[in-house]
């Protein structure tokens, strides 16, 4: 590869933001200041670069938080650093939301705007910022603000994020949010009141029954003495007893099936992943958690982070990984620090690194951040992303087990699916199945946001009713509609309340559990607002690689804008067009992006007779 | 002599189409088998020097027991295998993949591109005035070629060839994400200062006419751009020892494209900047020296 830089130089700054990640270069060819006679004679480090293409995501990240903004001289020299063409860098850097390559402000401010904070009074915030801040997108006074997708933090909604790029990059979360808050939080991060504990999100705290919730302000999260007091650390030793091909067994007797949204067995996933001859097997654990209203995977991770790392460590003995990817969302800041310090412990504790707890098997994890781009949750794209390529998904076959990540044969698993293996282990896989019902074992995370008492993260055994659920977070006196799995879901009627919360319940009532969300929307909401906010999602996040995707989500969100005032007789004609462009974007989109962009909007034609 | 690469022999593998029994040798896709029974599926992203992107999705078939359609340009023959390509659900994703391309692209140069929107009754217009277009300037930054991204359908082609499927120069990349997603160089910096060798790989697989010579693109501004009267001859490249193959298209006796033969052994219709665009010196006549 013979690649042509330009003659931009990259900052100081920006020189000591990229080496600090990749320590200092070796040479001129790689970017060093100074040619000695040696470089002329040898050219070396092209292949060893290339194979860290893997570190363009965190040296992307490096550069932002530093500066801000990525420069033309900031990315030619990561990308010579890493032996990546320019274009390609630039392609990568400009694929994420929380990336600019144009100068901006340090202190970016991204105010959500999505379903759940629309419904606690965004579109005010947003026009006081307006008003006080100028526009969105315009830099004044040392700040910018922008409007975001859902940041999950549906609980305490409408929320803020205010990142601030620098020698220590300081992130402040404003929830619930006022325009004057977030103006503070913009002048000063760091001085921004602090966050209230996890557990504040988790209303059933104390109670009985719970399962994945049971240490979420029990344990100390910045203490792995604490977790092990706790019961931590107990089901990796029972791994061990059992064996790998043990741990399999367990966890395909348990039932349990993924929690991101596909509900596939996990273990057949991973005694696929294990059967493979092919080598290293990776595990990757997906916590790019950003279905507009999902917020249970930043509660477990910043509430009881080591049930993570445990899970993380049994998944990878039981597929024969040695190396695990924690791929979290990069707007999730306190789960970011509490992760980096449980890892830390972990690894100086000998529960990670070359020979864990004593029993010989070495694994190690390794977090990735996220850039804002909800695409890369999808199974797929999220190797792409960790890869250092653009998070466009794969075409399947081959399916992850096969070729995954690198490549290799991968277990890709939701972190509320890696937490479910604690009790499988610790109770036995009998136990475990007896909670639930015989398809949908175990208990599931509910998100429940929006006009609701008490939102929050719920735990109840598969099986409870929608209704039950609503007791509990306390339902609006006139409830107009539930949306149950997110902006890829499905509307569900107030007198359908009694759907049966399992995998086969939702989706014989033709929904789906998705994610867990459960949006709680009251007779005063603007339903053509809420599908119109749906829209705008899918067509942002729309990757942008397959036709009816890239252009059906613009199409629909262009009818759903005609649609806003219109009804009856004058909405056939643009629900028509929905309908032929949602059948085409479900049956040949190349991922579950493009192939549920048109669930909830046809759901709410459907079953809520929305423009009718 | 021409040399014929010689293969293993290929396993066939039994399956249906359209309800006819039919063999195809393991490894080959839906869309071979299609066209070895003489079926026309239309197909855009696809190139036969490229390996599939399956990005434009307007060659889906339907599987037996596939959730989803499938791209027959990527999906490899399986043994058993039921596949129906003419049914109204496949017939509708083709129509509507249609529709919001050429509602959103100018398909003006895509060969057959009207054909197919009229065999598949797509209205692209129904979308109404005010749908959102790529609205691209054609990008004229140098003496070779153009970009007219107001053309492309993002297939990805153009990427995969100059990158690492034939040139590995990687001038080009997606940039962007979903329907601003354009293909950039580096910061948007025009051509000269990219890393292109102005090969013109990139053209020969572009299905859409969006890059094209400055030669076609001012004969085409001109309006004196006229296929039916240009001849292709094939020869060999003089420039070196290589002896790759050139189709000259001449156009009144004035050589106004080169291509190469995608079937030629060497080339695999892949030139370098001399075979592309190294032409002049055959038409430096009198007249267009003063």
């Amino acid at each position: 590869m013979d690649l042509r830089f330009g003659d931009s130089k990259p900052t100081d700054e920006e020189r000591a933001a990229v080496d600090a990640l990749l320590g200092p270069p070796g040479s001129a060819w790689e970017g060093a200041d100074d040619r000695t006679d040696t470089d002329l004679r040898w050219a070396r480090g092209g292949r060893e670069a290339r194979e860290r293409r893997d570190l363009l995501l965190p040296g992307l990240h490096a550069l932002n938080d530093r500066v801000g903004w990525i420069s033309e001289g900031g990315l030619d020299y990561l990308c010579r650093r890493l032996t990546v063409p320019p274009a390609e860098g630039y392609g990568v850097a400009t694929f994420y939301a929380m990336f600019a390559v144009k100068p901006r402000p340090a202190t970016v401010v991204h105010v959500c705007t999505d379903l759940a904070c629309a419904t606690r009074g965004s579109a005010q915030v947003c026009a006081e910022l307006e008003r006080d801040l100028g526009p969105a997108g315009s830099a004044g006074s040392g700040a910018v603000w922008q409007p975001s997708p859902c940041l999950g933090l549906c609980e305490r909604a409408p929320a803020a994020l205010a990142l601030r790029a620098g020698e220590a990059p300081q992130a402040a979360v404003v929830a619930p949010a006022t325009a004057g808050a977030i103006a503070d939080a913009a002048s000063a991060p760091h001085d921004a009141a602090a966050e209230p504990p996890a557990v504040a999100a988790v209303p059933q705290s104390g109670a009985d029954g719970l399962v994945l919730l049971r240490r979420v302000g029990v344990v100390d999260p910045g203490s792995l003495d604490d977790y092990r007091a706790h019961g931590g650390y107990a089901a990796l030793r029972r791994a061990f007893a059992l064996g790998p091909a043990g741990v399999i067994r367990e966890v395909t007797e348990a039932g349990l099936v993924g929690r991101g949204g596909a509900a596939f067995p996990t273990g057949r996933k991973w005694s696929a992943t294990a059967q493979q001859p092919d080598h290293p097997h990776y595990l990757v654990c997906n916590a790019d958690e950003s279905e507009p209203g999902t917020f249970k995977d930043r509660v477990l991770l910043e509430g009881d982070p080591y049930a993570l790392i445990e899970a993380m460590t049994v998944a990878g003995y039981a597929t024969g990984a040695h190396r695990g990817y924690l791929y979290l969302r990069g707007e999730y800041p306190r789960a970011l620090h509490r992760l980096r310090t449980a890892i830390d412990q972990a690894r100086a504790r000998g529960f990670l690194g070359e020979d864990v707890m004593g029993q010989g098997f070495a694994f190690d994890i390794e977090i990735r951040r996220g850039a804002g781009a909800y695409i890369c949750g999808e199974e797929t794209a999220i190797f792409n992303s960790i890869e250092g390529r653009r998070g466009e998904p794969r075409s399947k076959p081959p399916f992850p087990v096969e070729k995954g990540l690198f490549g290799k044969p991968t277990a890709v698993n939701n972190v509320e699916t890696l937490v479910n293996v604690l009790p499988i282990l610790i109770e036995g896989a009998q136990a475990y199945a007896r909670t639930g019902t015989d398809t949908s074992t175990g208990t599931k995370l509910f998100c429940v946001s929006g006009t609701v008492a008490r939102p929050g993260v719920y735990e109840l055994p598969f099986g409870a009713t929608l209704r039950e659920l609503l007791e509990l977070a306390g339902p609006p006196e006139t409830l107009r509609a539930v949306l149950l799995g997110g902006a890829a879901g499905g509307f569900v009627r107030p007198d359908e309340l009694d759907v049966p919360l399992t995998f086969e319940g939702t989706r014989a009532a033709g929904t789906t559990l998705g994610s867990g969300v459960v949006l709680v929307l009251d007779d005063g909401v603007e339903l053509p607002r809420v599908l119109l906010r749906i829209a705008e999602f899918f067509r942002d996040e729309s990757c942008g690689q397959c036709v009816p995707c890239r252009v059906g989500t613009v199409r629909q969100e262009e009818a759903l804008h005609r649609l806003k005032d219109r009804t009856g007789a004058a909405a056939a004609g643009d629900i028509a067009l929905l309908r032929e462009v949602g059948q085409a974007m479900r049956d040949a989109s190349i991922c579950g992006l493009g192939q549920t962009a048109w669930n909830a909007v046809e759901s709410a034609i459907d079953r809520l007779g929305a423009f009718k | 002599m021409t040399a014929i690469p010689l293969r293993p022999p290929r396993r066939l593998v039994d399956l249906t189409l359209d309800g006819e029994p039919v063999r195809a040798p393991e490894g080959s896709t839906l869309l071979d088998a299609c066209r070895a029974e003489g079926k026309d599926i239309p197909t855009l992203c696809q190139g036969d020097t490229l390996t599939p992107k399956n990005a434009c999705r307007v060659c889906v078939v339907e599987v037996e027991g596939s959730r989803t359609l499938a791209p027959a340009c990527s999906r490899r023959v399986e043994q058993g295998m039921e596949v129906r390509t003419d049914t109204e659900r496949a017939r509708h994703s083709r129509k509507v993949v249609l529709e919001l391309l050429a509602s959103s692209t100018d398909l003006s140069t895509t060969p057959r591109a009207a054909e197919w929107i009229e065999e598949y009754g797509a209205e692209p217009d129904r979308f109404g005035a005010d749908a959102a277009r790529m609205d691209e300037e054609p990008k004229v930054d140098n003496d070779l070629y153009v970009r007219d991204y107001d053309k492309c359908i993002l297939c990805y082609k153009c990427v995969d060839a100059c990158g690492e499927q034939w040139q590995n120069t990687f001038a080009i990349a997606v940039a962007g994400r979903g329907f601003d997603a354009r293909i950039s160089t580096e910061h948007e910096a025009p051509l000269t200062d990219s890393a292109c060798v102005y090969c013109g790989n990139c053209i020969e697989v572009c299905p859409t006419g969006a890059l094209s010579f400055k030669s076609e693109f001012d004969m085409r501004a001109a309006g004196t751009w006229d296929e039916s009267a240009q001849t292709e001859t094939t020869t060999v490249c003089a420039y070196c020892g290589v002896g790759c193959n050139l189709t000259l298209h001449v156009q009144e006796n004035e050589i106004v494209k080169v291509t190469s033969p995608h079937d030629n052994p060497v080339t695999h219709g892949n030139l370098c900047i001399k075979g592309r665009f190294g032409y002049q010196h055959v038409q430096n006549h009198a007249q267009n020296r003063d």
